[in-house]
C-alpha cells in the first residue's frame, strides 16, 4: 500500500510516543500518505488504521476534522491562498482573484489537465508576508505579487 | 518596498544578535551565549523551587494569549509524582494576525529548546513535546534538525551535560486546525484525536497528555526563559514594568509600511512601534486596531495611540494584548466587510462540541454577511449583540469568547458604519478606495 520509504518514516514517528501510543503517530502517518498518494481514499485510511493498530473510525475521524487531508483527489499542485483579515487588509484577496484569472478555476476547483487545485485557507500564521500561498501543504511562498505568482506557476509544471 | 530608518527591535533578548542564515544553528546558538543558563543550573544543581521562584518573580505572563503567570503554572505541577509528566510547546500560532512563534523557531530553535529542558528540570519532567502549526512545514523540518543538532551536543537526551538529568524533546506537527491552539484541544491532538478542548477542571497540571500531569507554554514563553535564569527574575521585571516584565514580541500586520516582528520591552507606547512599523502605507490615518490577535475585541485608532504595549494598558483601554498581534486597519477598511471575514474563520474554525458555538458562529457570520450584502435589517445589530451574549461564557473552550468578542466590539465602536450598510444596502467606504488600501503588493490585478 505505501512504499518502505514512506513506512520508515512512519516508525520513525511512531517511536516519538509512548509504545502503548502509537495512536499519536496518526496525523503525521495520514500526512505521509497523503504525500506519496496525492489524497486520502478509504484504503489508504484503513492501511493506516491497521498499521497503528486503531479502528478505522478513528482515523477517519481526524482525516475530516484537520483542514489539510484532501479526502478527495486533488490537482498535482494544491495551492492555498490565505484570505483571512490580516492577509486581506495587504492583497489576500487581490492575489486570490490574481491566481483564479490565471488558472480559470475558482475556489474548490482543478483545472481540466488535472494540474491545479486552489484553495482559500485560513490563518498560516506568516500574516507579516502577505499575501501568501501554500502549495502542496508544505512549501509556504511569500509576498505573493502578480510577478511572484507569474514565476510560481511556470515554475509548477 | 520602503526603505525604512528604524530598528526592529528595542532591547531584545529573544530575537538578539539573529543576523546570517545560519542563526539557527547549534554553533551560532552557543556562540551566543547559548545553552550557558542550562549549562549553569546544572552544574550548581540548582534546586527546582529556585527557578520557579525566579520565574515568579520575572512576571513573565505566558506569551500564548491568556498572560497567565508561569511561575504560577510551574508551581501547580505535582512534584511528588511515581509516574510519566509531560512538558508541552505551543507552536499551533494560528490566530490570526500572530505570526512570531515562527520566526522564533526559524531563527532561533535552540533557545526554546534550552527554555524547555530548564523548565522540565525545574519540574521534574522527563519527556516533553512541541506542537508546530502544520502549515509553516520548513518551521517543523528545522525544528526537527535543531533537535537532532541538540541531542549530538548533549543538550537532550539521557545524562544531559554528564549531569542526573534526563529529557527527551520530539516535535509534532499539525495539520490545519486553529482549536488546537487551546492547550487541551492540542493535547487530544497529540493523542491522535480530533482536537476538540477538554473540559476544565481537571487542568492540565493534574490529567494532561495521556492523562499525566502537563504543563503546557507557549513558544515565547519558553524562549524567555534562559535570559531570566542567566540575569535573574528582578533583572528581566526592570526592562518591563510592573507586573509585565521583561521584552514582548508583537507580530504587525495590516495597512503599515512595514509588517513584520517586533520585540520591544513591556510598556512601550505603541506610537512608538507604530514608527518602528514604518508609520500608516500611504500616510492614511489609523481607523481601527486589534491589539492582540482576531479574538480581541477592536479597539478605535484614537484610543490605540494612547495606549501603552503591555497587558495592563491594554486591558484598561478595554482590549487584551492576547498573543502581541496587532492588525492594523487604515480609513479605507470596511468594517464590515472586516468583520464579515473574521466570523467566517470562526464559524469555519469551531470544532462543533459545544451548541452555542456550532450554531453560533455560523448564525453571527450569516448575519453580518447579510449586512455586508445589503440585506441587513435594522434590528440585525441587536441580534448580533444577543447572539454573542449567548455563545460568551456558555461553551467548553474560549473560542466562543473568541468568535463573540471582534462582533461586540465591532458593533459597539463603529455602530454608524454598519447602520449605513443596512440603511443604504451599500458601504460607508467606496469599493475602490477599500481595493486601493490592500492592494500594496498586487498593483496590476487583472480583476
Amino acid at each position: 500500500m505505501l512504499s518502505q520509504d514512506a513506512l520508515k518514516r512512519i516508525d520513525r514517528e511512531i517511536a516519538k510516543y509512548p509504545p502503548e501510543h502509537k495512536q499519536s503517530a496518526v496525523m503525521a502517518s495520514l500526512a505521509i500518505a497523503q504525500e506519496e498518494t496525492g489524497w486520502l481514499s478509504n484504503d489508504t485510511m484503513e492501511f493506516v488504521a491497521s498499521y497503528l493498530g486503531m479502528p478505522a473510525i478513528a482515523v477517519f475521524e481526524v482525516a475530516t476534522f484537520y483542514n489539510m487531508y484532501d479526502l478527495a483527489p486533488v490537482g498535482k499542485y494544491k495551492i492555498t491562498v490565505c484570505t483571512n483579515l490580516p492577509c486581506a487588509l495587504s492583497g489576500g484577496y487581490d492575489a486570490a482573484e490574481y491566481v483564479q484569472h490565471k488558472l480559470g478555476i475558482g475556489f474548490n476547483e482543478t483545472t481540466p489537465d488535472g494540474k491545479y487545485t486552489l484553495k482559500e485557507g485560513e490563518c498560516m500564521g506568516a500574516c507579516g508576508d502577505a499575501p501568501v500561498l501554500l502549495v502542496n501543504n508544505t512549501r509556504m511562498c511569500s509576498w505573493m505579487t502578480p510577478e511572484q505568482i507569474d514565476k510560481l506557476l511556470a515554475e509548477l509544471k | 518596498m520602503l526603505k525604512i530608518d528604524q530598528p526592529m527591535h528595542i532591547k531584545p533578548q529573544i530575537l538578539a544578535n539573529l543576523e546570517g542564515e545560519k542563526s539557527w544553528r547549534l554553533k551560532d546558538y552557543v556562540a551566543r551565549g547559548g545553552y550557558a543558563a542550562l549549562r549553569k543550573i546544572l552544574r550548581e544543581k540548582t534546586p527546582p523551587e529556585k527557578i520557579i521562584a525566579e520565574l515568579k518573580e520575572s512576571a513573565l505572563r505566558g506569551r500564548g494569549g491568556a498572560g497567565f503567570p508561569t511561575g504560577l503554572k510551574w508551581s501547580f505541577m505535582p512534584k511528588q509524582y511515581a509516574g510519566e509528566k509531560y512538558l508541552v510547546c505551543n507552536s499551533d500560532e494560528g490566530e490570526p494576525g500572530t505570526f512570531k512563534d515562527r520566526d522564533i523557531l526559524r531563527y532561533n530553535p535552540h533557545m526554546v529548546i534550552e527554555g524547555m529542558a530548564i523548565a522540565a528540570y525545574a519540574m521534574g519532567t522527563a519527556r516533553g513535546y512541541n506542537y508546530i502549526h502544520g502549515e509553516v512545514w520548513d518551521v517543523y523540518l528545522r525544528f526537527e534538525e535543531a533537535l537532532d543538532e541538540a541531542r549530538a551536543g548533549g543538550f537532550l537526551g539521557q545524562k544531559i551535560l554528564g549531569s542526573d538529568f534526563s529529557f527527551e524533546l520530539f516535535a509534532h506537527h499539525g495539520y490545519g486546525a486553529y482549536i488546537c491552539g487551546e492547550e487541551t484541544g492540542l493535547l487530544e491532538s497529540i493523542e491522535g484525536k480530533k482536537g476538540q478542548p477538554r473540559y476544565k477542571p481537571p487542568f492540565p497540571a493534574s490529567f494532561g497528555l495521556y492523562g499525566k500531569p502537563t504543563t503546557i507554554n507557549n513558544t515565547e514563553t519558553f524562549a524567555a526563559v534562559p535570559w531570566i535564569i542567566m540575569n535573574g527574575g528582578a533583572k528581566y521585571l526592570e526592562v518591563g514594568k510592573p507586573n509585565n516584565g521583561g521584552t514582548k514580541i508583537f507580530s504587525v500586520s495590516g495597512h503599515v509600511n512595514r509588517p513584520g516582528v517586533y520585540e520591544i520591552p513591556m510598556g512601550t507606547p505603541f506610537a512608538r512601534l507604530l514608527e518602528m512599523c514604518g508609520g500608516m502605507r500611504g500616510g492614511r490615518k489609523l481607523k481601527a486596531c486589534i491589539p492582540g490577535g482576531s479574538s480581541m475585541p477592536v479597539l478605535p485608532g484614537d484610543v490605540m495611540m494612547q495606549c501603552d504595549m503591555d497587558y495592563d494598558s491594554i486591558a484598561k483601554a478595554g482590549s487584551m494584548l492576547g498573543s502581541g498581534a496587532v492588525i492594523i486597519m487604515d480609513e479605507t477598511t470596511c468594517m464590515v466587510k472586516a468583520l464579515q471575514r473574521l466570523s467566517y474563520f470562526y464559524f469555519e474554525e469551531s470544532c462543533g462540541q459545544c451548541t452555542p458555538c456550532r450554531e453560533g458562529t455560523g448564525w453571527l457570520y450569516r448575519v453580518v454577511h447579510r449586512i455586508e450584502h445589503g440585506e441587513g435589517r435594522p434590528e440585525d445589530l441587536d441580534l448580533l449583540t444577543s447572539v454573542s451574549d449567548n455563545i460568551a461564557g456558555r461553551t467548553i473552550c474560549a473560542l466562543g469568547d473568541a468568535a463573540a468578542l471582534p462582533v461586540k466590539s465591532f458593533v459597539k465602536h463603529f455602530r454608524p458604519e454598519f447602520e449605513y450598510h443596512i440603511e443604504n444596502k451599500k458601504c460607508l467606504v467606496p469599493v475602490d478606495v477599500q481595493r486601493a488600501g490592500s492592494r500594496i503588493y498586487v498593483e496590476h490585478a487583472a480583476c
